[in-house]
This record gives C-alpha cells, sequence and structure tokens, in this order.
C-alpha cells in the first residue's frame, strides 16, 4: 500500500525506515542544495578533519543549482529543479557513508553502490519532476543563506526552508528497492522487441 | 537601421521568451502524451510539467532552472555593417542579470564562473549569410542534464542503415532516466565528425510536428520515435508509453569510406526561439507569437 506522508527535517533514521519505493513524500524544514563541487569540497573538507559548513546529518540534500535573484542584501529563489544525480554516482556512497543524510532528492536515480549505502545508513532518494523548476521553487518559503558562493551560483550550498514541497516520490527506499531499476528490467524485456521494430534484430 | 543597441535588446527578449515559454509543437505532444498515459507515475510526472509550463509562462520565470550556454545561429544580409557578435554578447549579459538565467558558463578546466554567461568562444555563435534583408537569430537554451547524453559513432560503411538505427537506440538505452524524458532527438547523419555533431543540433531547430522533407528520412523519423517509445523507459524514466517527444534526423553526403551519426539528446523543455530584426528596427519573434 503505497502511502503519502508530511515530514519535518531533521529526520530520523526510524521515519525513514517506515518509506518504501513508491511512497509520495512531502517536506518542510531546511533543505540544502549540493551538486558536484559540493561533494568534491565536503568530502575534502572531512578528509583533512575539517567540516563543511552546514551539519548534513539526517538532513535533506537537494541535488539543484537554483537560479537566485538578489534584492538588496537577500537572496530570492526563482527557479529550482533539480539536476541529473547519476553525476554524483561515485561520490554519493562515500558521501552518505561520511554525513549520514537522511535523504537526498534528484532526478534519474542513482546507481547500486549509493542504494547500498542508503541501505546501510537509513537513507531515501526522493525524486522530483525535473524541468519543473518553478512548480518546485514554490515549495519554498525562504532562502536563508549560501555557503561557498564562490563556486559559481549552481555549485554553491543553499539553504532554503521548503513547506510543503513535494509531491516527491521514494524512488530508492532504504530497504534496497529502486524503482529505476525495476524500470530497467522491463526496458530490457522491451529492447527485442523494439529491435524487431526497427529491422535490427 | 539595425544598430548593435537593436541587436542586444532583441536579443534580450528572444532570451526571456525562449527561457519562459516552449514552441506549441512541443507543448502539443507534451499535452497528447499526458492523454495517452494510463499509469500513476508517468500521469503524475506529466501534470508536474504542464502545470509548471502553465506557471511559468504566466509569470514569466524560465521554466527549468537550466537555461543553458546560449548557442546561436544567426542569418545575415550581406551588407549588414554592424557587430552581431557584441550585440548578442551583450546581450547575453544583459539578459543572465533581467530575466535571469543562470550563469552556467564556466572555464572547461578551471569551473571558473564568471557570473555572466560570457567567456571564450560562449555565446558560441554560428553564422550564414543569406539573400534576405533581414537579420535572424536563433537561440537554443539547452541543458546540461540532456547535452551530457550526447554521442557520436564513426560507423564504417557497411553497418549502414542497421548500424545507424542501432547507434540510436543504444544512446537512448545508455542515457536511460538521466535526460529527462521525454526526449527528443536531434539525429546527424554523414558530413564528417564535426558536420554529424552540428547537423543533430541544427536537426533540434526544427519544430517536432515538420517531418523532414525527404520522403524516405521521414519514414525513418516515423518509425523511430514509434519503437523507442515502446522501450518503457518512460517519463523521467519512471516508465510509460512516452520516452520520446520526436525524432528529428538531418544529412549531408560524406567521404565513400565513412559514416558518421551524431545523436543530440534533447530533455522535454526543448526552449528554442527566433528573432527577426527587419532594415527599419522593427522586430518579430516568430516562434512566440501571440501570448
Amino acid at each position: 500500500m503505497k502511502m503519502q506522508v508530511r515530514l519535518k527535517t531533521p529526520i530520523s533514521e526510524q521515519d525513514i525506515r517506515k518509506l518504501n519505493a513508491g511512497d509520495i513524500v512531502y517536506l518542510d524544514g531546511i533543505v540544502y542544495t549540493g551538486r558536484d563541487e559540493v561533494h568534491i569540497h565536503a568530502l575534502e573538507k572531512a578528509e583533512h578533519g575539517d567540516k563543511p559548513p552546514v551539519d548534513f546529518n539526517r538532513s535533506v540534500l537537494y541535488h539543484c543549482g537554483p537560479i537566485m535573484k538578489k534584492q538588496g542584501e537577500a537572496w530570492t529563489l526563482v527557479a529550482a529543479g533539480p539536476t541529473t544525480s547519476s553525476r554524483m554516482n561515485s561520490l554519493e556512497p562515500k558521501f552518505i557513508e561520511t554525513f549520514h543524510p537522511a535523504a537526498i532528492i534528484g532526478k534519474g536515480g542513482m546507481s547500486q553502490p549509493t542504494i547500498d549505502a542508503m541501505s546501510k545508513h537509513g537513507a531515501v532518494y526522493l525524486a522530483i519532476t525535473g524541468g519543473a523548476a518553478v512548480l518546485a521553487a514554490k515549495g519554498v518559503k525562504k532562502v536563508h543563506g549560501v555557503h561557498w558562493f564562490e563556486l559559481g551560483m549552481p555549485e554553491a550550498i543553499w539553504v532554503m526552508e521548503t513547506e510543503n514541497f513535494g509531491p516527491l516520490i521514494v524512488a530508492i527506499d532504504s530497504h534496497g528497492k529502486s524503482l529505476f531499476a525495476d524500470i530497467d528490467a522491463i526496458v530490457k524485456k522491451n529492447v527485442d522487441k523494439v529491435k524487431k521494430k526497427l529491422n535490427i534484430a | 537601421m539595425i544598430s548593435e543597441k537593436t541587436i542586444q535588446d532583441a536579443v534580450v527578449e528572444l532570451l526571456r521568451k525562449t527561457v519562459t515559454r516552449m514552441t506549441d509543437d512541443v507543448v502539443n505532444e507534451l499535452k497528447a502524451a499526458a492523454k495517452r498515459e494510463t499509469e500513476d507515475a508517468p500521469k503524475m510526472q506529466l501534470k508536474a510539467i504542464l502545470e509548471n509550463l502553465d506557471l511559468a509562462e504566466k509569470t514569466t520565470t524560465p521554466l527549468c532552472q537550466d537555461t543553458g550556454v546560449t548557442i546561436f545561429y544567426v542569418s545575415m544580409p550581406q551588407c549588414l555593417k554592424v557587430d552581431v557578435e557584441k550585440g548578442i554578447i551583450e546581450g547575453v549579459r544583459t539578459a543572465t542579470k533581467v530575466v535571469p538565467l543562470r550563469p552556467n558558463a564556466v572555464h572547461p578546466l578551471t569551473r571558473k564562473n564568471p557570473g555572466d554567461n560570457v567567456g571564450r568562444k560562449m555565446p558560441y555563435v554560428n553564422y550564414k549569410v543569406w539573400d534576405k534583408d533581414y537579420l535572424e537569430i536563433t537561440v537554443m537554451t539547452k541543458g546540461a542534464g540532456s547535452e551530457n547524453m550526447s554521442q557520436l559513432a564513426m560507423l564504417t560503411p557497411s553497418q549502414g542503415v542497421k548500424g545507424v538505427k542501432e547507434f540510436i537506440l543504444n544512446t537512448v538505452l545508455r542515457a536511460g532516466s538521466n535526460p529527462c524524458p521525454p526526449t527528443v532527438l536531434g539525429v546527424g547523419i554523414g558530413g564528417s565528425s564535426d558536420i554529424a555533431a552540428k547537423l543533430a543540433k541544427e536537426a533540434l531547430l526544427r519544430p517536432i510536428n515538420k517531418p523532414n522533407e525527404d520522403p524516405e528520412i521521414a519514414t525513418m523519423e516515423k518509425d523511430l520515435k514509434e519503437a523507442l517509445n515502446e522501450l518503457g523507459i518512460g517519463v523521467m524514466g519512471l516508465g510509460g508509453k512516452t520516452t520520446v517527444l520526436g525524432v528529428n534526423i538531418e544529412y549531408a553526403f560524406c567521404h565513400t569510406a565513412s559514416l558518421p551519426v551524431a545523436v543530440n539528446v534533447q530533455c522535454w523543455a526543448a526552449r528554442r526561439g527566433t528573432v527577426q530584426i527587419f532594415p527599419d528596427g522593427k522586430m518579430k519573434f516568430p516562434t512566440h507569437e501571440g501570448g
């Protein structure tokens, strides 16, 4: 039975373990953006015994490089859809192991080592519709600030306060199930039929 | 009179229209897909996509945060004595601030971001001189998620049509859920490695409801679209009947010993726009009439 839940960040491991692939989640509270450069730099810091500027423990990391606009001293969000998560495939298992986020939001899914790390450390992957950036921005109430802005607007850590942010689909749960892996299996079965149709079987 | 300032203003308006409102051919195909789907997951994704398009247009907000790098296609009258490129560069710089666009252009190795989408050879401008009296500027604002899935193959002539179709299929399979499907595939066949890649991207400038004028190529486009939609990758890779919105193929004659093929993968947010600037300075936006 699919369930629909509203969760407030930070999220306990107990709450995350209750989620199953296919469930729908809406979020409230702080969400941090982070993509390629944030993963690289945060892990480099950790290697040298330093900490990144925000506490990722049981937090929500959003694979997103938003468009922000500065009005006076404050930043306002313009558009904030997800980026392709698979670019972070090689860095995510180590990121999860080091910083213990509760959830990662993105699009397109992630590979087996990340699925394994999520099972081990009690995290989930939440899929949001790629390209639907204005809709996503509606769920962000306030931008609290930015860290590592020198990495460029898309690559910085943006601290965003969400309210009823979603719908997000639990696409990888903390029990090893991935909706994308299910679809991959279906696609593999369909390939022969498609090849026949194209006269290339 | 067409001045640099006229071009700059035209480019700002062109970018604003292009990133906030999609062309009818793609929107209609997305709406048709929403009607066709029966499963919950693709229906939910398409609903979000269509709602987002509506919101973006109503609020003149970029529909996707990835406003791409700006690649321009310019057709210019022979006697135009104005620095078109300067007008385009200043247009991009201004649009980045006022639309706003996301500053995406970085140095490829240091990854340093100047913050204004302008750098060495970016914006990138393709030129053509034509015999009309007006200047036409087309822009494609394409995100990296789909561009990263694009591929080039130097096939052998013996691999033939079969090899071309296999390569296109494999490109779609390899891309999977990553490029924000349903995608539009721009395919360039022939020429040389660089020409095939260029044709693949240019193929995306043609509306998806307009088949190639060569009937054999048009049939290939239609067959590929129908077959690829049976793969089941679906909207955002979450399954369903819509993996591609369209397949556009362009070709050029090539060396008897080679068969280059390039596939440029375009996300569902296939944003393109054209402005025409007439000798009296008046402008028309043929891709964005009405609204």
